[in-house]
C-alpha cells in the first residue's frame, strides 16, 4: 500500500502552510511576532511550559487538571443522561413528566450557565464541573432518547414474543440497539465537554490549560497562547479516539466508516 | 399526557419556589421564580451595566449576525467548491481537521490581543463556532450529489462554474440548509462564551457583571434572555428547513 495522493496533497499543503508561518514571521516580518508568534517563538514557549512551568504549573499539571475535570463532568453527565434517556424514551409517562423541564434547560448555552456556577460554587473546581455536567448532559439525554425511539419494533415485538424478562430486554435489547446513538450523543457530549472547560477556566481558574490561555492572553504572550490552543487540540484529539476506541468495542458488529 | 407535563412543569417550579422561599437555600443564591421574572422585567426598560436588556441583546445580536453570515459566506461556497475539486479537498481537509479540535473558545485570547474588546473579537469567536457546519453540510451535500445529475450536465458540456452554481448548489441545498441551521445554533453558543470573556456590551456581560455584583436575578434574567433568543433561531431555521425540504419533496 503505497501512500496515496490524498494523503500526499494534504501532507504539501501543511508543509507548505508552516513553511508560509516561518517565512512570515522570521524572514520577512510581515507578520508582527508580539501578535502572532514564530515557530521558534512557538518552540521555546512549549520547552518552556515543558519544564519550568507557567501560571504555576508545568504543561503535564494543567493539561491532567483539565482532564480530570472533563472526564469527571462527562462521566457524571453519561451516568446519569443515558440512563434518564433510556427511561424517557422508553416509557411515555416518564417523557411527559420531565419534558417540559428539559425543554426550558435545553435553549440555555452550557457556557451561559458558568456565571451562574460561579456565583453558586465559586471559583474552583466544582463550578467548573457543574457546567461540564449541565453541557455534557441534553446531548446524551436526547440521543439516547432518540437512539430509543428508533429502535425497530420488530426486536421489540420478537423479545416480547420470546418472554424475555425486563433486566434482559434492557441489557440485550434495549441498550444495544440504542447504542449507536447513544455514542452519537457521547461524542457531542465530550466535545461540549471540552468547550465548556475552556472557557470556564478562561472565565477564572487556578490551574488547568484555560488558565494557561488566560494569563498568556493578559501577559501578552502568544506563543504561549499558540502552546496553550494546541495543547487542548491535542488532548481533544486524544479524548475522542479514546472514546471511539470504546465505541468499537463496544458495538463489534458494526461497521463504522471513517 | 398534557396534564403530565404540565405537573412537571409545576413540580419543577415548585420545587424552586419552594426551596428559596423557605430559605433552605440563601436567597443570594436561589431567587424564588417570581423574583427572576421581575428582574427581568426590570431589565427590560432599566439600564445595567449600561443598557438595558433589549439593547444588550440587540448589541449581542448584531455581532451575532455578521459572525454568522461572515461563516456562512466562507464556508457553504467553500463547502461547494471542495466537494466539487477533489484537490481542494485534499489540501483543505487536513488543515481543517486539524484545527477543528480546538475549541472555539480557545481562540478568545487571540481574539483579545488582536482585537482588544472590539466587535472584532466577537466575530472571529462567532466564525469559528458557525463555520464547521457550514463548511461540512455543503461539503457533504455537493459530494454525495446524485450521480445522474453531474453525468448529464457533463454530457451537455457544462462549465465547472455552471455546473456547481445550477447543479450542485440546488441538490445541495436542504443539506446546507440543515448546516446552517447548525451553526446558527453553535454561533450564538459561541457569543455567549465569547462575551463572558471579553466584552464591553451585550448579554454575556450582562451576566458577567451580575455576577460580580452578586445579581443572582440578573444572571439568571440573562440566561432566560440567551435561552429565548437561541430558540427562536433554531425554531425559525427549522421552519426554513422544513420549508426547503417541503418544496423538494423530501418531508
Amino acid at each position: 500500500m503505497g501512500i496515496s495522493r490524498r494523503s500526499m496533497i494534504g501532507a504539501a499543503t501543511i508543509a507548505c502552510l508552516l513553511a508560509l508561518w516561518a517565512v512570515l514571521t522570521m524572514v520577512t516580518g510581515t507578520i508582527d511576532t508580539l501578535r502572532f508568534p514564530s515557530p521558534v517563538q512557538f518552540w521555546q514557549s512549549a520547552k518552556q511550559i515543558m519544564t519550568t512551568g507557567y501560571a504555576d504549573g508545568t504543561l503535564l499539571s494543567h493539561a491532567l487538571h483539565s482532564l480530570e475535570l472533563v472526564v469527571m463532568g462527562f462521566v457524571v453527565a453519561a451516568a446519569f443522561g443515558i440512563p434518564l434517556g433510556l427511561l424517557m424514551g422508553w416509557n411515555r409517562r416518564a417523557e411527559a413528566l420531565i419534558n417540559p423541564v428539559f425543554l426550558l434547560i435545553r435553549p440555555i448555552p452550557p457556557l451561559a450557565w458558568i456565571p451562574l456556577a460561579i456565583l453558586w460554587l465559586g471559583l474552583g473546581d466544582a463550578a467548573k464541573i457543574m457546567v461540564i455536567f449541565f453541557a455534557a448532559f441534553v446531548p446524551s439525554v436526547i440521543n439516547t432518547f432518540t437512539g430509543v425511539r428508533a429502535i425497530e419494533p420488530h426486536l421489540i415485538e420478537a423479545a416480547r414474543m420470546l418472554g424475555t424478562g425486563r433486566w434482559r430486554f434492557t441489557s440485550e435489547v434495549l441498550v444495544p440497539a440504542a447504542a449507536p446513538m447513544i455514542f452519537t450523543g457521547l461524542r457531542l457530549s465530550l466535545q461540549a465537554s471540552w468547550t465548556t472547560l475552556v472557557a470556564a477556566e478562561l472565565v477564572g481558574a487556578l490551574a488547568g490549560l484555560g488558565r494557561v490561555l488566560n494569563v498568556a492572553q493578559q501577559d501578552i504572550y502568544p506563543s504561549m497562547v499558540m502552546v496553550g490552543m494546541a495543547a487542548v487540540g491535542a488532548l481533544g484529539w486524544g479524548t475522542t479516539r479514546v472514546l471511539a476506541a470504546i465505541e468499537s468495542r463496544a458495538m463489534p458488529w458494526l461497521i463504522v466508516r471513517a | 399526557m398534557f396534564l403530565l407535563g404540565a405537573a412537571g412543569l409545576l413540580g419543577f417550579l415548585g420545587l424552586w419556589w419552594g426551596l428559596s422561599a423557605s430559605g433552605l437555600v440563601a436567597k443570594q443564591f436561589l431567587p424564588t421564580p417570581l423574583e427572576v421574572l421581575a428582574r427581568t422585567l426590570y431589565l427590560l426598560t432599566e439600564p445595567f451595566a449600561g443598557a438595558t436588556l433589549p439593547e444588550h441583546l440587540a448589541r449581542s445580536f448584531e455581532r451575532y449576525a455578521y459572525g454568522f453570515m461572515l461563516a456562512a459566506a466562507v464556508g457553504v461556497p467553500l463547502g461547494l467548491l471542495m466537494g466539487w475539486f477533489r484537490w481542494l479537498d485534499d489540501m483543505v481537509t487536513p488543515v481543517f481537521d486539524g484545527l477543528r479540535f480546538i475549541a472555539p473558545i480557545a481562540w478568545v485570547p487571540f481574539a483579545a490581543l488582536w482585537f482588544g474588546t472590539g466587535i472584532g473579537g466577537p466575530i472571529m469567536i462567532i466564525f469559528s463556532g458557525a463555520f464547521p457546519p457550514c463548511l461540512i453540510n455543503a461539503y457533504r451535500g455537493a459530494r454525495f450529489v446524485d450521480r445522474t445529475y453531474i453525468e448529464a450536465a457533463q454530457m451537455l458540456g457544462t462549465g465547472n462554474l455552471r455546473t456547481i452554481l445550477q447543479v450542485l448548489l440546488p441538490a445541495s441545498f436542504p443539506s446546507i440548509v440543515a448546516g446552517l441551521r447548525i451553526g446558527a445554533g453553535l454561533g450564538w453558543q459561541s457569543l455567549v462564551g465569547a462575551e463572558l470573556i471579553v466584552a464591553s456590551a451585550g448579554v454575556g456581560y450582562l451576566m458577567v457583571q451580575g455576577q460580580s455584583n452578586i445579581s443572582t436575578p440578573t444572571v439568571m434574567a440573562g440566561m432566560i434572555a440567551i435561552g429565548l433568543v437561541g430558540l427562536l433561531i433554531d425554531v425559525a431555521l427549522r421552519q426554513v428547513e422544513a420549508f426547503v425540504r417541503r418544496r423538494r419533496g423530501l418531508a
